[in-house]
Order: structure tokens, then C-alpha cells, then sequence
């Protein structure tokens, strides 16, 4: 079936040509012309009240609201004409009148759509008189504040309380200027997907309290990357300050999370910057754990990796990288790969289709298991008396500490690649290699739908710690393989190469987006 | 005229017959007066036909937009499948209006009926009569005719016997003035804030639940009957002026007048004739000073624009106002018209819904920045911010409120500028923040 | 709350809206029970949906409780299938749901400008002053009285029109009303 011919028009000088229903905000994106608006926003129903996208249109007798208008053949639409300018400015100064001069305490201040479009548009000067609305300060419950002064009720909170979380604890109350957002006692912001208010906030109004006061949005840096709390693998910036991760905020993909991130996952970031970290290698000698450089450190390793079976439990949360070389450590010697995962409960967000904080809660259980590891529920138990037991930034911490000191007695080696040092480790292991966590290094995650993502490098690693594929690289060369792997994409390009599943697929066609493993075989949804 | 004056004998009593009549009030004392000839007439015709009648008339929505009611009747599209909703808009708030009131508590059976021969031409087997919450003597008088009406069989599953369903309701407003809005009215009824919607979709189309839905005002279906009962033709010859205003039309008359009440007289009618003549002119020992013709958010006239006006839709244009609601309201020469415009920039920030950014700010700054002129605390920048906000607030809203608001302040600071001057000291100016960092530094 | 805020008449501030309980502490009960869970039943045939009796049933506990309480938003809330923070968006917009006790009085006077302007003003301070009240939205001493000034009531050809409870009182002027009040037990 043929889809229906696209519709024409001009904005802004510029020809496009859209699927008809498109909205003129829509469209313009096309053009490449942003026009200004608050209410609007593509994952939530129009609204069409803050009357900032409002647009002049040849023929049309008042300016319309381009969110709320569908696009027609041969329209010839201005964003930046006098008219549609004014009434921006006009739009501005009403927000303004009632709205406190707070950008120096506002944490919004630096990512405010109200600051932003104030500079570029908006008066020079106040010439408003009169005493300000005053409204004192909410806790919305969950990780929400809500600052009613400096709300513009653009209603995007409500609307993705009702129709996205489908959780209606959110209401306009009141009318005219005394309107502010309200809620219901004991009925707070505490759906697992509630902290999306508060990105969905153009000003300062919705807050995060974890956040709050912590860092201005110009000091940050920022990195694309993937959240590791669970395998749905939401496009997520690892935000930084002086090396530290202060925040963790959703990035839109159409394909896996839309524009959101959940609660769980977006506040569990903290274990990034635990200082508790191994940053120098260690060699047992003489019963002792001794600290050394990388050379003897993997030399030592690599010996040890001669004389007997590799049993290696990996944790769920290494890259795709890391997780491919680990499993060529088993090979030749009939060596197996494991791995455990925590659980805990599913909390899907109702309005988008196949989108949920997973029971799963590690990055890469998929990944794992294309890489041929197999899940198991108490994953030491397996070792068999002379294995070399290689456990690759797994802590173990919810197993029996018994069972792991047991299998760690069973084996005849154990080596310890780790971010941080598990207890049991500092008696039994042989050879500890500090390695960075995902935050500190590149490389991918396959979510539970197949679907392969690369995550950028945020903050510097601690020590001497070394990316857990290089370290794994040099483990693998000084074992006689012929490998050389300098980069990420490299280890990639060779898992590509070798694995059917992630045949076809690079750093470069997986973009900042994302692709499907191998199509069909592993995309259908679970049960 | 308002119970309990007569009716002059220069009115053309259509809808205000009755009014006064305590036996017209009932089902026995409105058929004894003719009523339910007309339905009964209706339901023996085509749809079609009695829509093709009500747009010959020329009857034009009484609520205040005039729009042609055959053409909106016109709009709902029959065999499409669909459920279809008649709503009766009795939400009068436009201030200076009070005669959906007087129809609705003196002839009850002619909104009955008039909903009843409307829905049936627009196939809605649903009707709501949405009431003002403080309408007590209506809503009371409603509720009783259609339960006498549901008692006869003229209304229920077999309207009159025809075997078609008319069912009507009462809904009770909570008080908005913004629900006399028709799609916030929509809003409304389905249990929300009463929030207007943006249009398209046109109710016609997705309406009240999403369904095609007609809106008309009281007055407007009144009128019906008694088009169907004497023809259209009869109808369009209550016209002494420009052809598309015909019919009568029933004026509001309140404020500083002799004899204010409800006046009914035909379109094209002289507006001097009719304030000096009929309403009695301005109180002993006043004059008029200003003259708002049809509620609040009209142009407000002077005197002398009054004076020279015909009262249709076309005529009042002309005269530099609207038709409106009909509500006319009159100011004498002892009003101060600072005090009375602050006055109604107050009430529509009150009524703002708070969904647009002009309105809900706007009103409440344009009624501060009022108000201060008014207890003398005026700057001389202030009228032409109070020009500014207001072509800010029109034509970029989703209603007409945000209008509605700005259209007594321009119209007032144009035609009485020096009321507006003589309450601000000349010497008094602010200095812009800008100014003050230029000269401090 | 802010003057400004309270001057353009924002009833109670959002803080206090969580105080909408019985003042005397009394456990909540519930008004659809009985007789109005009949009348709700029946009102629910007249619409398609459940939401759509939202503001007759708010009608039906302001009747009988004379104000809408946090429990009673929570009830009907319940009983709608919505949840109370909707059913309290929605109260809080319309004008007629007191979310607070008012006297036993609620005596309510237009001053919108066609009123204004036939002494609507003075009509409020001669209410003040008979009532014990003195000022707006206060009861009185004797917890009779709360008078407020309201938006056109849509009689403005019989100014000054005052509604105490839910009668329409027309013509109402300074000298007419300790006549009025007189009738008020």
C-alpha cells in the first residue's frame, strides 16, 4: 500500500516536504529552524497553550500556534518575521512579571529554555510594578521539589503523569495567575518513572533533590553513554564535575527508551565514583599480596592461566568487549564462562511501548550470553579442584562469602581482575589487575533486545587501572595470540569479525544510536 | 421588560410573551399557549428540511458570536454512525446579560422545545441543558419542565410517538464564566476543568466525548418553535435593517438607566430610540456617558456613538462595537470609568482558565496596573503599557477571553483618555532599570 | 499565600490545601451511601462516561456536607474511577465548591461593573456591618455569616442581586437588608 503524498510548504525560505499531519513545529525541524516553545513536547499529547510557538502564516488572519496547526500544501509559514518575533517577546515578558529573579540559586540556570530564550529574544528590561505571586516551596515526594514561584504552567509534568506513567497524582489547581501544580496528599511523585518531570521541566520549577545545589550546568562535562542498572539500556549523558559523576540524565532513542530514564536507574550512580577502588596490580609472593607494574603483573597471570581449566565468572555489567576476550581465555582448554545477575522487581512506564526498569539489573546479561556465557544462580559452586578461577569484576557480594572462599580454595589459581576488591579476593587471589568501570572506558552493551550500543568514556579511572579490554588484550598476547588491539573499535571490529551474531556491525554504523545484533534472531520481545 | 414592568408597546414580543406569567410555566398552561404545535410539526418533517427552514430564517447565535445557526446545524453530518450531542449553552456570565435567565425561568417549555426540535434535526439523541450553578430559579424551572415534558411522552425513547429518542438533561454548572465557552463547556460536562480547546477539531466533528456535538445558546433555540411554527419568511421579515440580522433579538438593559429589564425588539432597531424611548433614558438629573451594547467584552461606546448606532449585528459594527450578547450597559456622567474598566479587568482575571500565557498574566497585570491608576498610584508609561499588553492578549490565545479583557481597555483609554490622565500625577515616572544602571555607574 | 495572591482571589494556598479535613476531627463519612449512592447510580445512566458526573456528584456533597472536604474528594474519587488529585484540579476551578466550612449563611454579592455602578459596593458594606462579619471571607463571630464579593450573577437589570446559600435574592440594597437578614434564623 502506497503511504499518501507528502505535503509542501516553505518555512522560513526553506522547502520541506512532510507526511501530511505533521505539525508545523514538526516540520520546521526539517527546515532546520527551531521554533521556540515550552509546552510542546513530541513524547507528550499538544497542548497548544503556551502560545510561544505561535507562527505567521501567509493567508492566515492570526498568528497560529505551530504545535497545534497541521501543515497544507503550499503554506509559506515565518518564524522570525516581526509579527510572530513580537509576540515571542510578549510571551516572554508575561512569564517574566510573576517569575522570581532567581537564576542565581535556580539549578536550571545555564539549562533554562526561559533563560534561553530571554537572551535571545526577550525585553531588555522589567517594566513590571507590581508585588509577585509568592508560593512557598513543595516536596512532591519521590526525588521531586517543586518551586511554584518559578512554574510557567507549561503543564508537561501533568501531562506526562496522566498519559506516559498513566499515574494521574499531578492537577492544575486553582485558575487564572494564582494557578499552580498540585497534588494530593499521600499521593506523591513517587512512580518509578517520576524524576522525568523534572527533565521535562523548562525552567527551574520541578527540581531534582539529588541533584539540587550540586553543581552548575556550565561546570559539568558531559558523555554520551548507556545506563548500566538494568538490560533495557536507556541512552543516557554521564554528567561530570571535577571527574566526579553528579548526574545521570535520559538522551532520546527512539528505538529503546524514547526521551526517559527511570527513577532506579537514573539515581544509581553513585557506585561510579566509589573511591574503595584497586589501583595498582598485585602479585601474591611469599603468601603476601604485593603491589608491582603491568608487565610482571600479566606475565604472572598468563603463566598461571597455563595450568588448567579457565573457569571465569564474569560480571553481567562488562562491556561486550571485555566479555569477548574474557571468553577466548576458555578456549583450548575446556574452559567455561559464567555468569549471576541480581533481580529485582519490573516497573514498566505504561505509556511507551516495550520500555521498562528490567528485573535484570546489569547492562549486559544479553551480551553475556551471545558471548557465550551461561546464567547461573550460585556461580562458584561450579569450580572444580585446579581450575583457574578468573573472576572479572564480579564482588560476589550477595553470595554465600563461604562459597566463594570455598571454590576459591578448589581452584588451583585464582586471578582477580577488578574495579574494587572483593573480600574474599585479599586471601585467596594470586594476581589482582585493576580495571576501569564503564564510566572510565569505551566500548558497548547489548540491552535485552539484541540491540548493541556504544557508551563513551565519562571520567578518568583511578590509578594505574587500565580499560578492561586492554588489560585483557595484553593477558590474551601474553598468552601467544596474536593480538593488537589499541582501540575499543578494534576489540569490536575483531568481535564483529568473529562472533555471527554482531556480524556487520562497527563503532561507526552503531553511531551514537545504535543497532540491532544480528535482526530477527534476537529482537522479538520476551514473553 | 423585566417582570414585573409591561411590555412596551414598541417591543416585538417573541421570546418575552410570557414572561410574567405564572401559567405559562407549566406543560398544560404552555400547550393551552401554542407550545409543542411546533415539535410536533418537526418530527412530521425530514431533518433536513427543518435545518434548510432555521438557515432561511437567518436566525444567528444569540450567545454573542452570531454565527448562522441553520449553517452550524448544517455542519453535522447524518448516517455517519456516530452518537451525536446537543448541548444547550444556559451558562450566562458575559456580564451586563441577563436574558437567558428571564427565558429560561419564565417559558421553560420553549427551551424544551427548542432543544427537542434541534436535536432531532441534527440527530442527537442526547441533549444537556448546562446550567450556571447559580441559577437557582432556572435550574429549579428547567429541571421541572423536562420532567413534565419526559412525564408526557414528549420527550424519551418515543418522542411524541414519532419512535425517535430525545433525551434531554439538566447539568449543573459550578461557576466559571469561561464554561459559556463552547468547547470549554464541552469540557466542562465530561467532569473536567473547564479549559477551552483549541480548534480544529470542531465540535461538529469531535466534540462533547469526542462526537459531533451542535452548541447554541437559550435564546437561540427559544426562537425555534415559533420559526417553524410561522415560517421562515416571517421570521426574516422582523428585519428593519441589513438583511443578514433578522428576527428579534432580546436586549439586557441594566446599569444607570430609568427602566432596566429585558427588551425585546426587532433587529435594525434605532439604539437612541431605544435608550431614550423604551429604557427610559439616563436616571433624574444624569447623563449617559457610556454605553457598552451587547456585555462587557464589546467596545465601549460614548454617548454619542450610541446615539447614532442601529441595533443589528452589521449596524453596531459600524458604529465602532458588536452586537455581542446584547447586554447594554449604561454608564451616567457621575461614573468614574477608571474604577468601572479596573472593575472588569478584574473579572476577567478572575474567569481566566490559566491555560494561555497572555491571558493568565495579562488580565491580572492589566487589572494591577488599573487598579493603581485608579487609587492614584498611576505612571505616565502606564497607558501605553496597558495599549501594549493589550494587543499582546488579542488574537493569540485560544479563546476569546484574553480579548475580551483587552477590548474595555483600549476602547476605554481611547474614548476617555482624560479620566485615565487627570488620575496620574504628570511628574511621577519610573525610571527603567536600565536608565538607573546608566546612572549610577 | 501572598496579599497579592489573596487580592485576586486565590481561595486557599496550595500548603493549605492539605488542611481539608473536619475541623472537629470527626472520622469521615461517607455521602454515597444509601438514598445518594441510588441518585449517583441513577445519574451515571445520563452520561457515557463515569468522569462526566464528576460535577454533580461534587453537588451532591457540597448539599449535604455544606463544604467539599479532602475525604469527600477522596470518596468521590473512588467512586468515579479517578484519582483525588483530579478530582481536586478540578474542584479548585470552579468558584462554588467551598474546600472549606463557611457559615451557615454564605452570603455572596455581585460587584461586577453593571452592578457596580447601581451601589453594588455599598450593598457589601451593609452586609459587612449587619452580619458581625466586618470583613470579606471571614464568618462571623457567631459562625452564621461569611460574606464575599462575586462575579456577575447574571441578573444584572435587578442589582443588586445577592445569593445566600443557594436562594437568589434580586434588588437588593443598603436599606433592604437587615429586612433580609432579619428572615435568617
Amino acid at each position: 500500500m502506497t503511504s499518501p503524498p507528502l505535503v509542501n510548504l516553505t518555512i522560513e525560505g526553506r522547502p520541506v516536504a512532510v507526511p501530511p499531519g505533521t505539525s508545523i513545529l514538526e516540520a520546521a525541524k526539517y527546515a532546520g529552524v527551531l521554533i521556540p516553545h515550552y509546552c510542546y513536547h513530541p513524547a507528550l499529547p499538544v497542548a497548544g497553550l503556551c502560545r510561544m510557538c505561535l507562527v505567521e502564516v501567509e493567508k492566515m488572519p492570526k498568528l497560529a500556534p505551530s504545535c497545534a496547526t497541521a501543515v497544507a500544501e503550499g503554506q509559506v509559514v515565518y518564524v522570525h518575521s516581526e509579527q510572530a518575533r513580537e509576540a515571542r517577546k510578549g510571551v516572554l515578558e508575561f512569564l517574566l512579571i510573576n517569575h522570581p529573579l532567581d537564576c542565581p540559586i535556580c539549578d536550571q540556570s545555564g539549562e533554562c529554555e526561559l533563560q534561553d530564550y530571554t537572551f535571545a529574544e526577550g525585553r531588555k528590561d522589567s517594566r513590571y510594578q507590581e508585588p509577585k505571586r509568592f508560593n512557598p516551596v513543595e516536596d512532591f515526594g519521590g526525588d521531586v521539589v517543586y518551586v511554584p514561584n518559578r512554574c510557567i504552567l507549561c503543564t508537561r509534568c501533568v501531562r506526562f503523569m496522566d498519559d506516559v506513567a498513566q499515574d494521574s497524582v499531578l492537577n492544575v489547581s486553582e485558575r487564572g495567575d494564582r494557578a499552580v501544580i498540585g497534588k494530593f496528599e499521600g499521593a506523591d511523585l513517587t512512580h518509578p518513572w517520576a524524576s522525568n518531570v523534572v527533565d521535562l521541566c523548562p525552567v527551574g520549577a520541578l527540581l531534582s533533590k539529588d541533584f539540587l545545589n550540586k553543581a552548575r550546568a556550565w561546570e559539568l562535562d558531559r558523555a554520551a553513554s548507556i545506563c548500566p542498572n538494568c538490560t533495557q539500556g536507556c541512552n543516557v549523558i554521564l554528567e561530570t564535575r571535577d571527574n566526579v559523576v553528579v548526574r545521570m540524565r535520559p538522551r532520546p532513542n527512539d528505538e529503546v527508551n524514547k526521551f526517559f530514564a527511570c527513577d532506579y536507574g537514573r539515581l544509581n550512580y553513585r557506585w561510579i565514583n566509589r573511591r574503595d577502588r584497586v589501583e595498582l596490580p598485585y602479585v601474591r609472593a611469599t603468601g603476601q599480596l604485593v603491589s608491582t607494574d603491568w608487565d610482571r603483573a600479566i606475565r604472572t597471570a598468563a603463566t598461571l592461566l597455563g595450568k588448567g581449566r579457565a573457569f571465569v565468572l564474569a560480571s553481567p555489567m562488562l562491556s561486550n568487549e571485555a566479555l569477548y576476550l574474557l571468553s577466548r581465555l576458555t578456549r583450548g582448554n575446556g574452559g567455561v564462562g559464567v555468569f549471576g545477575i541480581e533481580r529485582g522487581p519490573e516497573a514498566p512506564l505504561p505509556g511507551v511501548e516495550d520500555l521498562a526498569l528490567r528485573a535484570e539489573r546489569a547492562a549486559n546479561v544479553r551480551g553475556a550470553e551471545l558471548l557465550g556465557f551461561a546464567e547461573r544462580d550460585t556461580p562458584v559452586d561450579e569450580v572444580q579442584a585446579g581450575d583457574v578461577l578468573v573472576v572479572a569484576d564480579e564482588e560476589l557480594s550477595g553470595a554465600d562469602p563461604t562459597a566463594a572462599a570455598a571454590a576459591a580454595s578448589r581452584a588451583g589459581a585464582v586471578i582477580v581482575i577488578a574495579t574494587t576488591l572483593p573480600a574474599w579476593a585479599r586471601d585467596a587471589a594470586d594476581v589482582i589487575l585493576p580495571i576501569t568501570n564503564f564510566a572510565e572506558e569505551e566500548g558497548t552493551f547489548t540491552n535485552l533486545r539484541g540491540r548493541v550500543q556504544r557508551f563513551l568514556q565519562a571520567r578518568a579511572g583511578p590509578g594505574v587501572a587500565r580499560p578492561s579490554w586492554f588489560v585483557l588484550s595484553d593477558l590474551l598476547a601474553a598468552r601467544g595470540e596474536r593480538t593488537s588491539y589499541f582501540l575499543a573499535s578494534e576489540v569490536f571490529a575483531a568481535l564483529a569479525a568473529d562472533r555471527a551474531e554482531f556480524a556487520g556491525l562497527s563503532y561507526d554504523s552503531l553511531g551514537l544510536r545504535g543497532a540491532p545484533a544480528r535482526a530477527g534472531q534476537f529482537a522479538e520481545a520476551a514473553s | 421588560m423585566g417582570y414585573p414592568q409591561k411590555i412596551h408597546p414598541r417591543e416585538t414580543p417573541v421570546l418575552s410573551k410570557h414572561f410574567g406569567d405564572a401559567e405559562a410555566l407549566t406543560l398544560q398552561g404552555w400547550r393551552a399557549r401554542g407550545g409543542y404545535t411546533a415539535l410536533e410539526q418537526a418530527l412530521g418533517m425530514e431533518p433536513a428540511a427543518i435545518t434548510n427552514v432555521v438557515k432561511e430564517s437567518g436566525l444567528r447565535g444569540r450567545g454573542g458570536a452570531g454565527f448562522p445557526t441553520g449553517m452550524k446545524w448544517s455542519f453535522m453530518k447524518p448516517g455517519d454512525g456516530k452518537p451525536h450531542y446537543l448541548c444547550c449553552n444556559a451558562d450566562e456570565s458575559e456580564p451586563g446579560t441577563f436574558k437567558d435567565r428571564e427565558i429560561m425561568r419564565w417559558t421553560p417549555h420553549a427551551v424544551v422545545e427548542g432543544c427537542a426540535i434541534a436535536a432531532y434535526a441534527i440527530a442527537a439523541e442526547t441533549t444537556y441543558i448546562y446550567i450556571r450553578g447559580e441559577f437557582t430559579e432556572p435550574l429549579r424551572e428547567m429541571t421541572r419542565a423536562v420532567k413534565e415534558a419526559y412525564g408526557a411522552g414528549i420527550l424519551g425513547p418515543n418522542a411524541m410517538g414519532s419512535g425517535k429518542r430525545i433525551d434531554v438533561h439538566v447539568h449543573k454548572g459550578a461557576g466559571a464564566y469561561i464554561c459559556g465557552e463552547e468547547t470549554a463547556l464541552m469540557n466542562s460536562l465530561e467532569g473536567r476543568r473547564g479549559n477551552p480547546r483549541i480548534k480544529p477539531p470542531f465540535p461538529a466533528v469531535a466534540g462533547l466525548f469526542s462526537q459531533p456535538t451542535t452548541i447554541n445558546n437559550v435564546e437561540t433555540l427559544a426562537a425555534v418553535p415559533q420559526i417553524l411554527t410561522n415560517g421562515a419568511q416571517w421570521y426574516k421579515g422582523l428585519c428593519l435593517g441589513s438583511p443578514k440580522s433578522t428576527g428579534t433579538k432580546l436586549y439586557s438593559v441594566c446599569g444607570n438607566v430609568r427602566y432596566p429589564g429585558n427588551y425585546e425588539v426587532t433587529m435594525g432597531f434605532s439604539f437612541k430610540e431605544f435608550l431614550y424611548d423604551l429604557c427610559g433614558g439616563p436616571p433624574e438629573g444624569r447623563t449617559f456617558k457610556a454605553i457598552i451594547p451587547g456585555g462587557s467584552s464589546v467596545p465601549i461606546m460614548t454617548a454619542e456613538e450610541a446615539e447614532s448606532a442601529v441595533m443589528d449585528y452589521e449596524g453596531f459594527v459600524a458604529a465602532g462595537s458588536m452586537l455581542g450578547s446584547g447586554g447594554v450597559i449604561c454608564f451616567d456622567d457621575q461614573q468614574n470609568m477608571v474604577k468601572q474598566i479596573a472593575r472588569l479587568a478584574r473579572f476577567y482575571a478572575h474567569e481566566s482558565c490559566a491555560q494561555c500565557t497572555q491571558c493568565r498574566e495579562g488580565t491580572a497585570w492589566t487589572t494591577k496596573i488599573l487598579e493603581r491608576i485608579r487609587d492614584g498610584g498611576g505612571t505616565p508609561e502606564d497607558l501605553d503599557t496597558l495599549l501594549d499588553l493589550a494587543e499582546q492578549m488579542t488574537g493569540k490565545t485560544i479563546c476569546v477571553l484574553s480579548d475580551s479583557c483587552a477590548t474595555p481597555v483600549v476602547s476605554g483609554i481611547q474614548k476617555f483618555r482624560r479620566e485615565f490622565e487627570a488620575l496620574i500625577p504628570p511628574s511621577r515616572s519610573r525610571v527603567s532599570t536600565a536608565a538607573l544602571a546608566n546612572a549610577v555607574a | 499565600m501572598s496579599d497579592a495572591a489573596r487580592d485576586m482571589g486565590q481561595k486557599v494556598a496550595p500548603s493549605e490545601l492539605a488542611a481539608g479535613h473536619d475541623p472537629h476531627g470527626a472520622p469521615y463519612e461517607p455521602v454515597f451511601v444509601g438514598g445518594r449512592r441510588a441518585e449517583l447510580d441513577e445519574l451515571l445512566t445520563h452520561y457515557p462516561t463515569k468522569m462526566a458526573a464528576l460535577l454533580p456528584a461534587l453537588w451532591m456533597v457540597q448539599e449535604d456536607r455544606g463544604w467539599v472536604s479532602a475525604d469527600a474528594m477522596v470518596e468521590v474519587a473512588g467512586v468515579l474511577g479517578l484519582t483525588p488529585a483530579y478530582v481536586r484540579g478540578v474542584v479548585t476551578f470552579y468558584t462554588m465548591y467551598h474546600q472549606h466550612p463557611v457559615g451557615k449563611y454564605f452570603v455572596q454579592v455581585c460587584t461586577t461593573s453593571p452592578c457596580n455602578v447601581c451601589g453594588a459596593e455599598d450593598v457589601v458594606r451593609a452586609l459587612l456591618e449587619r452580619t458581625g462579619c466586618g470583613e470579606l471571607g471571614v464568618t462571623s463571630p457567631d459562625g452564621r455569616f461569611t460574606v464575599i464579593e462575586v462575579e456577575c450573577l447574571g441578573a444584572c437589570g435587578f442589582a443588586t442581586p445577592v445569593m445566600i446559600n443557594e436562594e437568589f435574592i434580586e434588588s437588593v440594597t443598603p436599606q433592604r437588608v437587615p429586612d433580609i437578614l432579619s428572615r435568617l434564623k
